[in-house]
């Protein structure tokens, strides 16, 4: 009996003996102005490295960068609150920028930042400004999907002849943004009866977007509704221009809702609000070098206006895209309710 | 103790955030019932597969005098090293090859993959009570009549049964917990469920969802506590000689033997080397340089061996207390340390975060709250094999150092320590190698900046930059092989002995 209690003593003194072995070194909320920042970014380091990487031998400031998904971020974050480690949050898409926006943990980015972006691209708020724009498309393999069949409208993959060759990812975060872009612009009730066709027309589940581009171009899928960069993804990793690969992407035509764009975007944390590296470091990716960056190797479309995007890629302004609202993005909770209740996920 | 029940703390305060009606109708959907089902069904399916390997695998090993015996006693332990996420995608690639037309996914597909990496749960405890076990059972078993078949069903299962219960208890919850491989095989079950909620920013209600996986992991623990025999005793009888166990003439069933193992080893290791190799050669990415996979591993074995190293210090009180005072207080620590094992890693990370921010900043992102992580993870693992290894070490022994005037932290450090020490090591290595494979908590609880080689894999996957990944994957299968080695020598299964043999 005794040698148990001694036991525990024992290792409860080894516990906190280790515990406090630690170098503890101050954590604490970011000071400002000290030539460095910490940066929590949703987006892959792959994507994102080699524009950090420029950013600090443009400016000397050092950058801790956490890398992560964008959702468990978004969780985390959540959880930090006011004594996050981080300064900025670059997030993978506008809905996670919503869900830590309405957890009033951004400060509000001043108005030169957010001039330099159109409206529709940017939270109403403030509170964060988009990044790089994507489009959602219907990616196809042009032998199994005639050109003349494409359809005119994302409404359109509900019908009969549709059964059975369309791909989707319901449980990804862009195909959510997507429904949720369909409520504001066409209302609950004509989503919610989308949702039901497109579940009733045998629907190819995937997981994420690049099983559904990859699954189109080995020809496993006929078609199937993704972001349209993730073709340029396949194309890097497998070595050959976009042009080689069998898939081709489709974009919705006369501000259909399927052409919906999207954004990547940053915030900044309320405590970094004064933080100039912060803002620099915001500024840096709306400015010419950062948004080239972005064009050239994501293949994305920059939201600060004037830059050019990959050869190959429709203009911005060429497609007609739909006239929604990014920030009613965040009432992604009844749609995913709309999206449960559909049978899709 | 207290420490391990953080994360059901945590879920408590979150879901009360939440509020009781809102609660109620997250819960209580036809949805949730049938996610729920099926993670049961799925468990089930695992966990029997699991038991016919492993207990198939360790008899052939142990108690027959099949060919290259010590070769396929390491190979069979060996899947432990091959993180599901990784045998996952292996298995995609390898389908792939094969038959391009072929679509790998579903609840088929998923225990597959999961019964081939987890059936090492069930194998290592049941040989190692296989090779300690006492043949005089058995020799009785036979001398009074009973064949082979019957000695085997009557006497020797019911030998390993507490190993293949504990053994199947930790294969069922670590199904529950599982998102890496259903993700990849698009099976849908409760931790989907889970993610998908995170993935939408829905955080509170992904908690509640995490509260019924406790409640099934309860579930399962009444289970398997009341599968044990009430009395049950598995030591010697009496006196006499330890001895090893007659093994068993196979004859004309060793082929189909050997070809039983050579086939299991082949599809839970040969299907992931191929599809590594695969990778390796097929993309265009290229991994970093040299040193950024050099202290990627350096990172992975450091964090690993804080994890281990906190975890088996936790676990040894509890395990010590379990094996020597057997009774309700030390079944009831015994079984809260499996609580909140079914959790998926991101929840157990949250409830770290919150801990880390709410109570002890300054450790907050640095390997120790890390390694606490691991520890509420793996506690189970150590706890299991610490009071195995005190189980098998005899009180008497303490009793007579102390009654020879010996002070209790003496007896504790000459005699107690020296005797459970293999044990201890075999569940230190066994949280090592369960460390080195982790990665949501990893993910959201690791130091900015400090990347193990489970995360780059994860990075570069993320971006379908399989060639990048193969590297990572390989290293981190080779680097847990040598503790799963370790575990497989240390339970006795390589050991020479061969006792007499029984006509088959």
């Amino acid at each position: 009996m005794r040698s148990a209690r001694l036991l525990m003593a024992g290792a409860l003194l080894l516990g906190t003996a280790a515990a406090c072995g630690g170098d503890g070194d101050s954590l604490g909320p970011p000071e400002p102005d000290d030539g460095t920042i910490t940066v929590y970014s949703g987006r892959g380091e792959s994507l994102v490295q080699p524009v950090i990487d420029q950013f600090e031998e443009d400016t000397g400031t050092t950058v801790n960068v956490r890398y992560g998904d964008t959702a468990q971020m978004a969780a985390q974050l959540q959880e930090e609150g006011d004594r996050s480690p981080a300064d900025v949050f670059y997030a993978q898409d506008a809905g996670a920028l919503g869900a830590v926006a309405k957890a009033g943990l951004f400060a509000i980015l001043p108005s030169d930042v957010l001039d330099q972006v159109p409206a529709a691209f940017q939270a109403r708020s403030g509170e964060w400004v988009g990044v790089t724009g994507r489009s959602r498309v219907l990616v196809y393999h042009p032998d199994r999907v005639a050109e003349d069949e494409l359809p005119s409208s994302v409404f359109e993959l509900t019908e009969p002849q549709w059964r059975g060759r369309v791909g989707v990812a319901p449980t990804n975060g862009s195909f959510q943004a997507f429904v949720t872009g369909m409520r504001v612009q066409h209302g609950d009730d004509t989503t919610r009866d989308w949702l039901a066709g497109i579940a009733a027309n045998d629907p190819q589940i995937r997981d994420n977007n690049i099983q559904i581009v990859t699954d189109v171009n080995d020809g496993r899928l006929e078609a199937g509704l993704v972001n349209h960069y993730y073709l340029y993804e396949r194309a890097k990793e497998d070595g050959v221009p976009v042009e080689s690969l069998a898939a081709r992407n489709y974009y919705f035509p006369g501000g259909d809702i399927g052409a919906m764009v999207n954004v990547s975007g940053i915030g900044v944390l309320t405590p970094s609000a004064e933080d100039p590296d912060a803002r620099a470091f915001v500024e840096y990716l709306l400015s010419e070098s950062g948004q080239s960056y972005f064009a050239e190797e994501t293949s994305e479309y920059p939201t600060a206006g004037g830059i050019t995007v990959t050869a190959g890629l429709p203009e911005l302004a060429e497609l007609t895209t739909p006239d929604i609202d990014l920030n009613d993005l965040d009432s992604l909770e009844e749609t995913v309710v709309m999206i449960t209740e559909s049978g899709l996920a | 103790m207290a420490i391990a029940q953080l994360p059901l703390v945590y879920l408590a305060v979150r879901a009360a955030e939440v509020g009781g009606q809102r609660l109620l109708d997250t819960l209580l959907t036809d949805r949730v019932a049938q996610l729920a089902a099926r993670s049961l069904a799925l468990a089930a399916v695992v966990t029997s597969g699991c038991v016919v390997l492993g207990v198939g695998s360790a008899f052939l090993v142990t108690r027959t005098d099949l060919p290259a015996r010590r070769l396929f006693g390491v190979l069979a332990a060996l899947p432990l090293a091959v993180p599901s996420y990784v045998a996952a995608y292996a298995w995609l690639a390898a389908v792939d090859m094969v038959d391009p037309a072929f679509v790998f996914e579903g609840f088929w597909a998923s225990a597959l993959v999961l019964t081939l990496c987890s059936y090492p749960y069930v194998y290592l405890p049941v040989a190692a009570t296989l090779v300690g076990a006492d043949p005089a059972a058995e020799e009785v078993s036979r001398s009074l009549g009973r064949g082979g078949w019957r000695t085997f069903t009557g006497v020797t299962l019911r030998q390993v049964r507490p190993a293949m219960a504990a053994g199947g208890l930790l294969v069922a919850l670590y199904v529950l917990s599982d998102f890496g491989a259903v993700a990849i095989l698009r099976t849908d079950t409760f931790t989907r469920a889970i993610f998908t909620y995170f993935g939408l920013g829905l955080s509170r209600p992904a908690l509640v969802l995490a509260l019924v996986l406790v409640a099934m992991t309860g579930l399962l623990l009444a289970g398997e506590t009341a599968t044990r025999r009430r009395g049950a005793r598995y030591a010697r009888l009496g006196g006499g000689a330890g001895r090893p166990a007659a093994r068993l003439r196979l004859g004309t069933a060793r082929g189909p033997a050997v070809a039983g193992l050579v086939a299991v080893s082949a599809l839970a290791l040969g299907v992931p080397a191929a599809s590594l190799l695969r990778w390796s050669g097929a993309g265009v990415s290229r991994p970093g340089s040299l040193s950024e996979i050099a202290t990627a591993a350096g990172n992975s074995l450091w964090v690993s061996l804080l994890g281990a190293g906190l975890t088996i210090a936790l676990a040894l009180p509890i395990g010590l207390l379990v094996a020597r005072l057997p009774g309700p207080l030390s079944t009831v620590l015994d079984r809260l340390a499996y609580l909140p094992h079914a959790l998926p890693g991101v929840v157990i990370g949250l409830s770290l975060v919150f801990f880390g921010i709410n109570v002890v900043y300054p450790f907050y992102q640095t390997e120790w709250l890390l390694a606490l992580g691991y520890a509420v993870l793996f506690l189970p693992l150590a706890v299991g094999a610490v009071a195995a290894a005190a189980a098998q070490a005899p009180p008497g022994l303490e009793q007579v150092a102390r009654s020879l005037g010996r002070r209790p932290a003496a007896v504790f450090r000459t005699v107690t320590l020296p005797l459970t020490a293999p044990g201890i090591g075999a569940g230190a290595a066994l949280a090592f190698l369960t460390c080195m494979k982790e990665l949501p908590a990893t993910l959201l609880l690791r130091p900015t900046g400090m990347e193990t080689l489970a995360t780059r894999l994860w990075s570069h996957t993320s971006v379908v930059a399989y060639a990048a990944a193969a590297p990572y994957a390989a290293l981190l299968v080779l680097i847990a092989a040598v503790p799963t080695w370790l575990l497989v020598s240390r339970s006795g299964v390589l050991s020479k002995g061969d006792g007499s043999r029984w006509p088959a």
